[in-house]
C-alpha cells in the first residue's frame, strides 16, 4: 500500500505525464512540418512516413530562390506591430475609462465590441475590399495595419479591461490625492502595474496578426503581402509540393517561435494575471 | 560667351540629356498573378531573359493557390482593382469574361504564330472568334497504367476501351494485400476535381449536364449508370479514402507504385515518368479515356492561360509580355535552359513536330491525342446548349459543379445513395438555374 508521500508523488508523476502528453500533442504538427521540410517531395509523400532519412536543404534553397523572403518577412514586421502598438494607443485609454469609470451602458458596449469578433470575415470582405480600393490602401502596408488594428482591438481591449478591473482603486484614489490628472493615473501608476498583463495583451495581438492569413491574401498582391502569403503561394493543385510548403511554412513560423520564445515569462506571466486570489 | 552662358548651356545640355535618359529607362512595371506550378515556376526563372529583350518592362510575380487566385482575379476584374496586368485564367474563365468585356483581347499581329495554337485550345479560349487568352500550357486528360501489373495479369490497356474492360482490369490487378490498388480516380468534391473527372466520364456514357432548354439533367439515367459505375468501381477497387483524392492524392499514389490504373490530367504524364519522383517511371504505359456510349467528351480539356484584366494601365507592356511567354520562341527556350521533356506542352502543334521534344517526352503522342480528340464546342451526344467539356462555360457552373461533386463524393463516401444524391443535386442546379433567369 502507498504512503500518503507516494501518492501524492504519483499524483505528480500522472499529472505531469498528462501534461507531457498535451504539449507533444500540440508541437506534433509543428514538428512533421519542420522534418518534411528536410525531406525530398518523394520521401514527404511516402506511406508509412520515413522518420529516419537523410536530410537536404534542397528546400530551403528553393523558397530562398523563388520567394523573397526578406520582403514578406518586413511586411510581416511591420503589420503585426504596427497593428498592435495602434490598438494598444486606442484600447489602453478605453480600457482604462470602462473599467475605472464605468457607466450603465459599460457592459453593453463591451458585449458590442466582442460581437464585432463574430461575424465571419468574409461577410465583410466586399466593402473593406471595395473601400480599400477607393483609398489606394489595396496592396499597401499601411491598409492591412488598419485591418489589423480593427481586428484586434475588440480583443485587446477586453483583455486590458480585465486586468485593469483587478487593480485595487484604492491606489489611483491615492494618485488623485496627490493631484494626479487622468494621464498621469494612466502612465504612472495604471501602466506600471499592469505591465505584464499588457505584455501579454501584446503578444497576443501580434501573434494573432502575424498568422492572419485572410486578410492578407484578399487585400495584397506583390508589395505589401507578409509571410502567410508566401507560404500560400507554395501549394500547387498539380505536383507535388509538401516538402516546399513545409520549409516556407518553418521559415514564416520561425521568427514569431524564437520571439515568443525569449518572451515566454511575460506570456504566462500575463495570462495567468489575477488567475489566483 | 562669359563662363556663366557657357556653364548655364552645359548644365541645360546634361540635364537635358540626363532627363532623356531617364525617359528612355522608365520602366513600366507589370504584376503577374499566377498559380504555383512547375511550368509557371520556369516562367519565373526565364523572366530576366524578356527583361533584358525588353529594358523597358519589369515584371513582378504574385503567385497564389488556385482558389485564392480564381477569388483574387475575379475580385481584381469585376471592381476594376487594377491590382494585376498580366492574369492566370482557365478554359472556363476566358469565355465567359470576354464576353463581359472583362479582358483584352490578345494581340495577334506580327511574328505571333496564333495558327500554330493547337484548333481546340485556340477555341476554348476564345469567345466570337476573338482569343482573349493566351495559352501557357495545355492539357486533356488519359488513362495511366502500370504496364507491368497489367501483363502480368494477362490483360491488355488499348485506347478507347470500354469502361467495362477498364473495370475488368482494374480488377485483375487490384491487390490490397500489396498496397496495390485496381484504380485511382478523383474523389475530392469540387467542380475542378472529382466533377471534371466525372463530366468526362458522364459524356461519355451519353450524359449532358443541360438539355436545349438549360434544365439540368442530373437525374437521368445517362447521370445515374455514371455516377454508379463510378461509386462501385472506386469502392471495389479503389484506394481506402477514394472520397477525399483529388490530382496530387494520386499522383502520390501512382508514384509510390500503389495505383494499377489512374485516369487523370496528361500533365501528370510528365511527372509519373519522371525517375526523380516516381518509383515506376519505367514502367508506365498510356492510352486514350475510356468510352460507354461514345467517344464525345471523354476526355478534357483545359489550358492554364495568360490574359489581360480590360483597363489595365500597362496593357501594352503586358502584350508584350503575354506574347514572349505564350510563343514557339518560348518553348525553344525552355527547351534549350532546361531540357526539352520540360517544355510547357498542349498549346502548339509546332512542339508536337519537334523531334527533340518527341525523343524526351514519351508521352507526347498521347498527350497530343487527347487534345485534338476534345472539341468543347461539341462534348455531349445529346445536343447542349453550352460550350465545355468537364464543365458548362457559365458563371452559375463553378457553384453547380461543386454542389454536384459534394452529393457524389457523400455517395462515394456511403453517407447517401447515388439516387439521392443526384435528385439532391439536380433540385439545386434547377433552383440556381431559375433564380438566374435561365427559365
Amino acid at each position: 500500500m502507498m504512503t500518503l508521500n507516494q501518492q501524492r508523488k504519483f499524483k505528480t508523476f500522472i499529472t505531469g505525464a498528462f501534461a507531457w502528453f498535451i504539449a507533444l500533442l500540440l508541437f506534433f504538427p509543428i514538428f512533421w512540418m519542420f522534418i518534411t521540410s528536410f525531406k525530398t517531395e518523394l520521401q514527404a509523400i511516402s506511406v508509412p512516413p520515413s522518420l529516419f532519412f537523410e536530410p537536404t536543404l534542397e528546400n530551403f534553397g528553393i523558397v530562398q530562390e523563388r520567394s523573397d523572403y526578406l520582403k514578406h518577412a518586413f511586411n510581416s514586421i511591420i503589420t503585426s506591430f504596427g497593428s498592435t502598438f495602434i490598438a494598444l494607443v486606442i484600447g489602453v485609454p478605453a480600457a482604462y475609462a470602462m473599467a475605472f469609470n464605468p457607466t450603465k451602458k459599460t457592459k453593453d458596449i463591451l458585449l458590442w465590441m466582442l460581437s464585432t469578433k463574430m461575424l465571419p470575415a468574409v461577410g465583410v470582405l466586399v466593402p473593406i475590399y471595395i473601400l480599400s480600393r477607393d483609398y489606394g490602401l489595396l496592396d499597401s502596408r499601411t491598409g492591412l495595419v488598419i485591418i489589423f488594428t480593427l481586428m484586434n482591438l475588440p480583443i485587446i481591449i477586453w483583455m486590458l479591461f480585465s486586468y485593469f478591473k483587478d487593480l485595487p482603486k484604492e491606489i489611483l484614489e491615492a494618485a488623485r490625492m496627490d493631484g494626479a490628472n487622468p494621464w498621469d493615473e494612466i502612465v504612472k501608476v495604471v501602466l506600471p502595474l499592469s505591465i505584464g498583463g499588457i505584455s501579454s495583451t501584446a503578444l497576443l495581438s501580434i501573434i494573432l496578426c502575424w498568422n492572419e492569413a485572410f486578410w492578407s491574401l484578399n487585400l495584397t498582391a506583390s508589395e505589401a503581402a507578409p509571410l502567410t502569403a508566401m507560404i500560400a503561394s507554395y501549394s500547387s493543385p498539380e505536383g507535388l509540393f509538401w516538402a516546399k510548403l513545409s520549409a516556407a511554412s518553418t521559415l514564416a513560423c520561425a521568427p514569431i517561435v524564437i520571439f515568443g520564445w525569449f518572451c515566454q515569462k511575460q506570456l504566462v506571466q500575463g495570462l495567468t494575471f489575477g488567475a489566483v486570489k | 560667351m562669359n563662363t556663366l552662358a557657357k556653364n548655364s548651356i552645359t548644365c541645360a545640355i546634361t540635364l537635358a540629356a540626363a532627363m532623356s535618359t531617364a525617359n528612355l529607362y522608365a520602366q513600366t512595371e507589370i504584376t503577374v498573378a499566377t498559380v504555383n506550378n512547375g511550368h509557371m515556376i520556369e516562367m519565373q526563372k526565364l523572366t530576366p531573359i524578356f527583361e533584358q529583350a525588353h529594358p523597358d518592362i519589369k515584371v513582378k510575380w504574385v503567385t497564389l493557390e488556385e482558389g485564392v487566385l480564381r477569388q483574387n482575379v475575379t475580385q481584381d476584374i469585376a471592381n476594376k482593382s487594377g491590382l494585376y496586368d498580366v492574369m492566370t485564367i482557365g478554359m472556363y474563365e476566358a469565355p465567359i469574361w470576354g464576353e463581359r468585356n472583362w479582358l483584352e483581347p490578345i494581340d495577334t499581329s506580327g511574328n505571333y504564330d496564333v495558327e500554330d495554337i493547337i484548333p481546340s485550345i485556340r477555341g476554348g479560349l476564345s469567345y466570337n472568334n476573338t482569343l482573349y487568352a493566351a495559352p501557357f500550357y495545355g492539357e486533356s486528360s488519359m488513362v495511366m497504367y502500370r504496364k507491368d501489373l497489367v501483363k502480368a495479369a494477362g490483360m491488355e490497356i488499348n485506347d478507347r476501351d470500354s469502361w467495362e474492360h477498364i473495370r475488368d482490369v482494374a480488377a485483375a490487378v487490384h491487390n490490397p494485400s500489396e498496397g496495390v490498388y485496381g484504380m485511382c480516380l478523383r474523389g475530392k468534391a469540387g467542380w475542378g476535381d472529382n466533377m471534371a473527372f466525372l463530366s468526362t466520364m458522364a459524356n461519355s456514357f451519353g450524359a449532358r449536364w443541360f438539355d436545349e432548354d438549360w434544365k439540368p439533367q442530373l437525374e437521368t439515367a445517362e447521370w445515374k449508370s455514371a455516377v454508379n459505375f463510378y461509386v462501385d468501381l472506386l469502392t471495389k477497387y479503389g484506394p481506402p479514402g477514394a472520397s477525399s483524392n483529388s490530382f496530387n492524392e494520386n499522383l502520390a499514389l501512382f508514384n509510390q507504385g500503389k495505383c494499377g490504373m489512374w485516369i487523370d490530367a496528361t500533365i501528370a504524364a510528365s511527372f509519373v515518368t519522371d525517375p526523380k519522383q516516381s518509383t515506376v517511371a519505367d514502367q508506365v504505359g498510356f492510352a486514350q479515356s475510356p468510352i460507354k456510349a461514345t467517344e464525345k467528351g471523354a476526355n478534357w480539356l483545359w489550358a492554364w492561360s495568360l490574359a489581360i484584366p480590360a483597363g489595365t494601365k500597362n496593357a501594352d507592356a503586358a502584350q508584350t509580355f503575354i506574347r514572349w511567354a505564350t510563343s514557339k520562341e518560348y518553348i525553344q527556350l525552355v527547351g534549350q535552359t532546361n531540357g526539352w521533356a520540360s517544355v510547357p506542352t498542349g498549346t502548339r502543334t509546332s512542339t508536337y513536330e519537334n523531334p527533340k521534344f518527341l525523343k524526351a517526352a514519351v508521352f507526347a503522342e498521347a498527350e497530343l491525342k487527347a487534345i485534338n480528340s476534345a472539341n468543347p464546342a461539341d462534348s455531349t451526344l445529346k445536343p447542349s446548349p453550352y460550350v465545355g467539356v468537364q464543365f458548362a462555360a457559365i458563371p452559375e457552373f463553378q457553384a453547380i459543379g461543386t454542389t454536384t461533386g459534394q452529393m457524389v463524393s457523400g455517395a462515394l463516401a456511403g453517407s447517401m445513395s447515388v439516387d439521392k444524391a443526384l435528385k439532391s443535386a439536380n433540385s439545386s442546379a434547377n433552383r440556381q438555374m431559375r433564380q438566374a433567369g435561365y427559365y
